[in-house]
């Protein structure tokens, strides 16, 4: 303690402890008020409150349709900042803004458009619908409309790191013999996949707590198109707060073991480097 | 005295930095903090501009004990080794932040400005930001700043660290007359022996945190403290030897120590140019074959391979080696004209141990 | 990169094409796939906002926004931020501060609690503050004593916007602030300046393009927040109504579909904006990092 570093710039009391005190106005006794309110349940109370079988519905969907969104992202997204990172065509700058279109955009307001661009007057829905494919309300739509939200994720944690990448290693395989294909399973994606890893969990986490969305596109029906946050709004609107709370709970616990998780994934994308 | 540094030591958690050093610059003088990386140089240097707190001493600035005097009021002047220029401000801005902190009024502010563009050859820069200058520019604008608001001593770390070699040479020429001129109390850090020796007036060497040597450097070059200083300031031959009968003997070479008792080991130190050779085997005592030349412009390193294997190196000028009509794989005679018996750093010896021994002259001697 | 190999696409040079190149075949079908994706999930959407609030025209558009429930849920929106975004902005400094110019224990900690607010549910959050702040909230009979009102009302919506949205000033500044290091700061000290006047005149200067950044999309995400708002307003027409919550009202029967679309698309230019100010501080910062480049490079070859 004694040998703490000195440090000639002054203002670190002032900013630290205005930062803890936010922090503790803002973070720290609103969790715990979440915490405490739970804590008044007995445990099974609690156990029946978040294993009710709507509960259990709502689980399922908010994770099954994360899982699919974030694993589109993945996909799509790994495949979108390969080509905006080693192509050059025309509309590239264009394409590359348009990518943190949906970190901008109000949840709501995308919840609308895609909405209404799948019933069966809208952009595409008036192709869809007399083909027989019903997107609008139903979960399909809450795919779509969660794979919206988290599709700057892979994109932007991926791109970084794939301009970063030395071209002399490819160059490296291809002297020694390596096709193309060849060259991309063996030497880049394993040195891209805890990349693309961390931006799949980010586009999870931000799936599986998505709500603005979601309410527009979805019918919220009852163990059909019904998701977690939507349940603890409904609990709160019966004014059933140890219900709303004890959902809530779960959710945080799973947020928090997926930020763990994130911060874990980014330590190990970064092993190779330094 | 115009900065003192008194038994000042420097920790980070358990590592000494810095351990019980002792030095002080006189006024209006030119000194120079030498040693490796790491030496704990650059500490000494930021602990006197209030950078760095130390562990413990004092430090002492025109006789004002300074350690409890934030680096806004110590009225130094200090240069970083990246100069650390203010990106957002243009060159003018930057020299003339200190003074407009100090209140100055804006006349005398302008007037300031000129004259340090004038006295640093940046006259017509002044609009220009940091990122349109050459490293030379901008080395001299971060001295500017550091001198506007005329510091009582100017502090300079790694001053020619982060520019060309070539323009290093310039730039060192440039600080002597800019010292001359302005007679400020100079400290600077370098790791180059070559740059302290050439532009200081005294040489403090630093290293693993020790103050090993202060001295001019005409000083520290004839008479190193000891093995380290011996080897750090230009190239020197170290060998160790053991003592009988008041001889000191490594392989076939022998060098007499009569004050030093039988059966001790020590270490002998002695510069190329002390290796005499000749193209005569008989005119010298030892033989010993040019096993590689190394060219350093007008002088050239040799480096002779003793029957035993002994390795040492010797320093003759070009002219010379024509004159002798030198080449690698020649056979020579060589003769040790000055040696020095060196303290060990290891071995704790005093430094007062520097004492030269002369072999008597000999015959044929022509350096 | 490869320029100079396209410059002159004949047969002979297609076949000899580098190691490192993808085929042509390769390469257009990725574009094609990226471009068409981006399409439909990016551009198409964006572009239905602005069709369907003008598909019965200016008029019908203009009368939508100017209706008194429209126009009060557009003025609570703005106050919300106007108050909340510079709240943020002093504690993202101050964070950004301590965090990148010093070191001590605890601070990836630190770290991990201002981004929070990311990883929870918007939904979550806002329920938070009910549970402090309601009725039934540990605060709410002490504060029905002292007649204030905070949930079902502007304070709500503020504290519960403030919390979505602090990370951003600060998770932008952090890294910028780490990356310039705090050696010209040192040396503003070692000229005699204060605390206050360095970080006035040196450090403010130095990250402004970073803090603009990290504003607007605090000013973006606060103007559009949706969930955490949605649970402490109380949907009051009128009066806790702030633009998403009016839209999602008018588009649920309270009013006309070209009249939801009306109001977001003054949320969906208000996305533009923030994406137009993003492109160009990028462009800035870029421009800024290749000068510094090309200096060093003459610098190295100044002879």
């Amino acid at each position: 303690m004694a040998d703490k570093k000195f440090n000639p710039l002054p203002g670190f009391g002032l900013t630290m402890g205005y930062t803890l005190f936010y922090l503790s106005a803002l973070v720290l006794i609103p969790i715990a008020a979440l915490f405490l309110k739970t804590f008044q349940l007995s445990w099974h109370d609690f156990w029946r409150v978040v294993t009710h079988p709507q509960a259990i519905a709502a689980y399922k969907l908010t994770f099954g349709a994360s899982l699919i969104a974030a694993l589109l992202n993945a996909f799509f997204g790994t495949l979108l900042a390969w080509v905006l990172v080693r192509y050059e065509f025309w509309g590239k700058r264009f394409v590359d803004a348009l990518v943190d279109f949906p970190f901008a955009l109000p949840t709501a307001v995308a919840g609308l458009t895609i909405s209404s661009l799948f019933v069966a007057n809208g952009w595409l829905g008036r192709y869809l619908v007399p083909m027989g494919i019903q997107i609008a309300y139903t979960r399909v739509a809450i795919i779509i409309a969660l794979t919206f939200v988290g599709l700057p994720f892979v994109v932007r944690t991926l791109q970084p790191v794939l301009a970063n990448l030395e071209g002399e290693i490819e160059e490296a395989a291809a002297t020694l013999g390596a096709s193309r294909l060849r060259t991309f399973f063996s030497i880049l994606a394993p040195t891209l996949f805890p990349t693309v890893l961390t931006g799949f969990a980010l586009a999870f986490a931000r799936a599986v707590g998505e709500y603005g969305s979601v309410v527009f596109v979805s019918t919220n029906m009852p163990y059909k198109t019904q998701i977690a946050p939507y349940l603890i709004v409904v609990r709160l609107d019966e004014f059933d707060y140890h219900a709303a709370t004890a959902i809530a709970v779960v959710l945080l616990i799973i947020s928090f073991l997926i930020l763990a998780l994130i911060n874990y994934l980014e330590g190990w994308a970064s092993r190779f480097h330094n | 005295m115009s900065i003192e540094v008194k038994n000042v030591s420097k920790a980070f958690g358990n590592v000494a930095a810095v351990n019980k050093v002792n030095f002080s610059v006189k006024e209006g003088e030119l000194m120079a903090l030498l040693g490796p990386s790491g030496g704990g140089k650059t500490t000494v240097l930021r602990m006197i501009a209030g950078l760095e707190m130390p562990t413990e001493g004092d430090i002492f600035i025109r006789g004002v004990r300074v350690n409890d005097i934030s680096v806004q009021k110590r009225n130094i002047g200090f240069v970083f080794q990246n100069y650390a220029l203010f990106k957002t401000m243009n060159v003018f801005k930057n020299i003339a932040f200190g003074l407009k902190i100090k209140k100055w009024k804006r006349a005398d502010i302008a007037g300031r400005v000129e004259e340090l563009l004038k006295l640093l050859g940046l006259e017509g820069l002044e609009k220009r930001y940091p990122h349109q200058l050459s490293g030379g520019q901008r080395q001299r604008v971060a001295i500017a700043r550091a001198l506007a608001s005329k510091p009582s001593v100017l502090l300079l770390d790694e001053p020619f660290g982060a520019v060309d070699a070539k323009i290093r040479q310039e730039l060192r020429e440039w600080l002597v007359h800019l010292h001359k001129d302005l007679n400020v109390t100079t400290l600077f850090v370098t790791h180059d022996q070559e740059e302290a020796m050439e532009v200081s007036d005294r040489i403090v060497i630093f290293s693993k945190g020790n103050l090993e040597q202060i001295g001019a450097p005409r000083e520290v070059y004839e008479q190193p403290a000891n093995e380290f200083v011996a080897r750090f300031i230009g190239v020197m031959n170290v060998l160790e030897v053991e003592v009988q009968n008041g001889v000191g003997r490594v392989a076939e070479l022998e060098f007499p120590v009569p004050t030093h008792p039988d059966g001790k080991k020590m270490l002998i130190g002695f510069r190329p140019y002390a290796v005499q050779i000749s193209t005569d085997l008989a005119q010298y005592r030892y033989r010993a074959v040019l096993v590689r030349t190394y060219f350093l412009g007008i002088m050239l390193r040799l480096e002779l391979e003793l029957p035993s294997g002994l390795v040492l190196r010797s320093r003759i000028t070009k002219e010379e080696y024509a004159l002798l009509g030198l080449s690698d794989g020649r056979e020579i005679s060589l003769q040790i004209r000055q040696y020095r018996v060196l303290s060990s750093e290891a071995s704790g010896l005093p430094p007062e141990l520097h004492t030269t021994y002369e072999l008597p002259p000999t015959i044929g001697e022509h350096i | 990169m490869a320029g100079h190999v396209q410059s002159k696409p004949t047969s002979l040079q297609t076949a000899s094409r580098r190691g490192t190149e993808d085929a042509p075949w390769v390469k257009w079908t990725l574009i094609s796939i990226g471009l068409v994706f981006a399409l439909v999930f990016l551009l198409l959407p964006l572009l239905n906002v602005f069709f369907q609030a003008f598909a019965k025209g200016w008029s019908v558009y203009i009368a939508s926004l100017t209706d008194p429930d429209s126009w009060s849920a557009i003025r609570l929106t703005l106050i919300v931020a106007v108050i909340s975004v510079p709240l943020n902005l002093v504690f993202g400094l101050a964070a950004a501060w301590a965090i990148a110019k010093f070191e001590f224990r605890g601070k990836s900690l630190l770290i991990t609690v201002i981004d929070l607010p990311f990883a929870v549910s918007p939904v979550v959050s806002g329920l938070m503050f009910v549970l402090l702040f309601g009725m039934q909230g540990y605060f709410g009979q002490w504060l029905d004593d002292h007649n204030i009102k905070i949930i079902f009302a502007v304070p709500g919506i503020v504290l519960a916007t403030i919390f979505v949205t602090f990370p951003f000033v600060a998770r932008e500044l952090i890294p910028v602030m780490q990356a310039t290091g705090s050696e010209q700061e040192q040396a503003a000290l070692t000229l005699g300046a204060s605390g206050w006047q360095t970080f006035w005149h040196v450090t403010l200067p130095s990250v402004k393009w970073g803090l603009l950044y990290g504003v607007i999309l605090c000013n973006a995400r606060a103007m559009g927040e949706f969930g955490a708002v949605s649970v402490v307003s109380g949907h009051i027409t009128g009066q806790t109504d702030t633009m998403p919550l009016r839209v999602q009202k008018l588009y649920e029967g309270y009013g006309t579909t070209e009249a939801a679309f009306a109001v977001a698309s003054l949320l969906a230019l208000l996305a533009l904006l923030t994406l137009g100010i993003k492109t160009w501080v990028e462009w800035k910062t870029q421009r800024a990092y290749d000068q510094a480049q090309r200096a060093v490079a003459d610098l190295k070859s100044e002879i």
